[in-house]
């Protein structure tokens, strides 16, 4: 293999092993076990960091995502428990910052939407095929079928003739 | 006929309807997160006062009036941007403005109001971000008005200019103002 062929697969494997990207964000916080870092980062990496929103607080290298993980750090080390954590950060900055956002009235459209739609398109799609399978092809208006037995009788009048 | 033209009109229809929700959400700001703390009481704290080093300042000092609390640094380019704003809303609406120095250096800070005016009846200092979590600041500026018993009553995300003082603050605070 050329080394160029060889690019692909290696940014792929680079890009699968994404996960130790977080690794320099967190190399501050010390812990205890390897259970406690791992639910540091999977705490932080349910939430969102409302400054580049599309990064998760784990993930982010924004100030603020600092600031807001030595907080989670804090209280984690606090014994204070990831239900607790969540709903501090939900009571300052808002549903937002759940990457998974709770169901309640003012979701319901985003929940189940996407669920509506299909059954609507669904209950579409039905109908058009059960049409589609109970109609004829197509279907003519009085006038074009005379006119049709017309013309067919006139060619076949004129083969008649032919022979 | 009359069907046929339905058949049609139906695809239409649900096209521009999708098209008009479309063009609306281009319309909003995805940075503007709406703040759970509308309408709940500001959370009491004390900081360092910005402009006394030493001197611890309290949100107690808040109440009795409708005032505007402005998280700003002088790292931030926006804050410079409606600095002139702020001034002038101090000096001629009679509304109490105190600021919020947040994630910034003193001496820095300072010199901002040193050269750009000081529109601030008093500063807070928190340097470590360590109220402006319990605060749900997440950038500057941002603008708190905060009726005269300490309720949050509206967060402006971003800076204020005439055309914002006018039509998002003013009724908020003309609102809240005791009347008499």
């Amino acid at each position: 293999m050329s080394p160029r062929s060889l690019l692909a697969p290696a940014l792929l494997a680079a890009l699968l092993a994404g996960g130790s990207v977080n690794a320099f964000t967190l190399q501050e916080f010390s812990f205890d076990t390897p259970a406690h870092e791992q639910a540091f980062r999977d705490l932080t990496g349910k939430l969102r960091c409302l400054v580049c929103q599309n990064e998760s607080l784990a993930a982010s290298q924004s100030d603020l995502a600092q600031d807001l993980r030595r907080e989670v750090y804090a209280m984690m080390r606090a014994g204070k428990s990831q239900d607790e954590i969540t709903r501090f950060l939900v009571d300052r900055y808002g549903d937002f910052v759940l990457y998974q956002p709770p169901v309640k009235p003012s979701t319901y459209l985003l929940w189940f939407g996407p669920f509506i739609l299909i059954g609507v398109g669904a209950v579409f799609l039905l109908r058009t095929l059960r049409r589609r399978g109970s109609e004829p092809e197509q279907t003519l208006s009085p006038d074009d079928q005379t006119r049709i037995e017309q013309i067919l009788a006139a060619a076949e009048a004129s083969k008649e003739t032919a022979k | 006929m009359a069907a046929s033209t339905t058949r049609y009109l139906v695809p239409l229809g649900a096209f521009l309807a999708l098209a008009a929700l479309l063009f609306y959400g281009l319309g909003l700001d995805p940075s503007k997160v709406p703040s759970p703390l509308v309408d709940k009481p500001l959370p009491a704290f004390q900081l360092e006062s910005l402009k006394d080093p030493g001197k611890l300042i309290s949100s107690d000092a808040l109440k009795g009036k409708v005032s505007l609390v402005n998280v700003w640094a002088s790292w931030c380019p926006s804050c410079r941007q409606e600095h002139a704003k702020l001034v002038r809303v101090a000096r001629e609406s009679g509304v109490k403005v105190v600021g919020f120095n947040w994630k910034d250096e003193r001496s820095a800070a300072l010199e901002m109001l040193h050269r750009f005016g000081d529109p601030y009846a008093m500063v807070f200092y928190d340097h470590t971000n360590k109220v402006g979590i319990d605060l749900g600041v997440y950038g500057a500026p941002e603008t708190f008005i905060v009726d005269p018993n300490g309720i949050i009553r509206h967060k402006r995300i971003g800076p204020i200019n005439d055309k914002v003082w006018q039509d998002e603050m003013l009724p908020v605070i003309k609102k809240y103002t005791p009347k008499g």
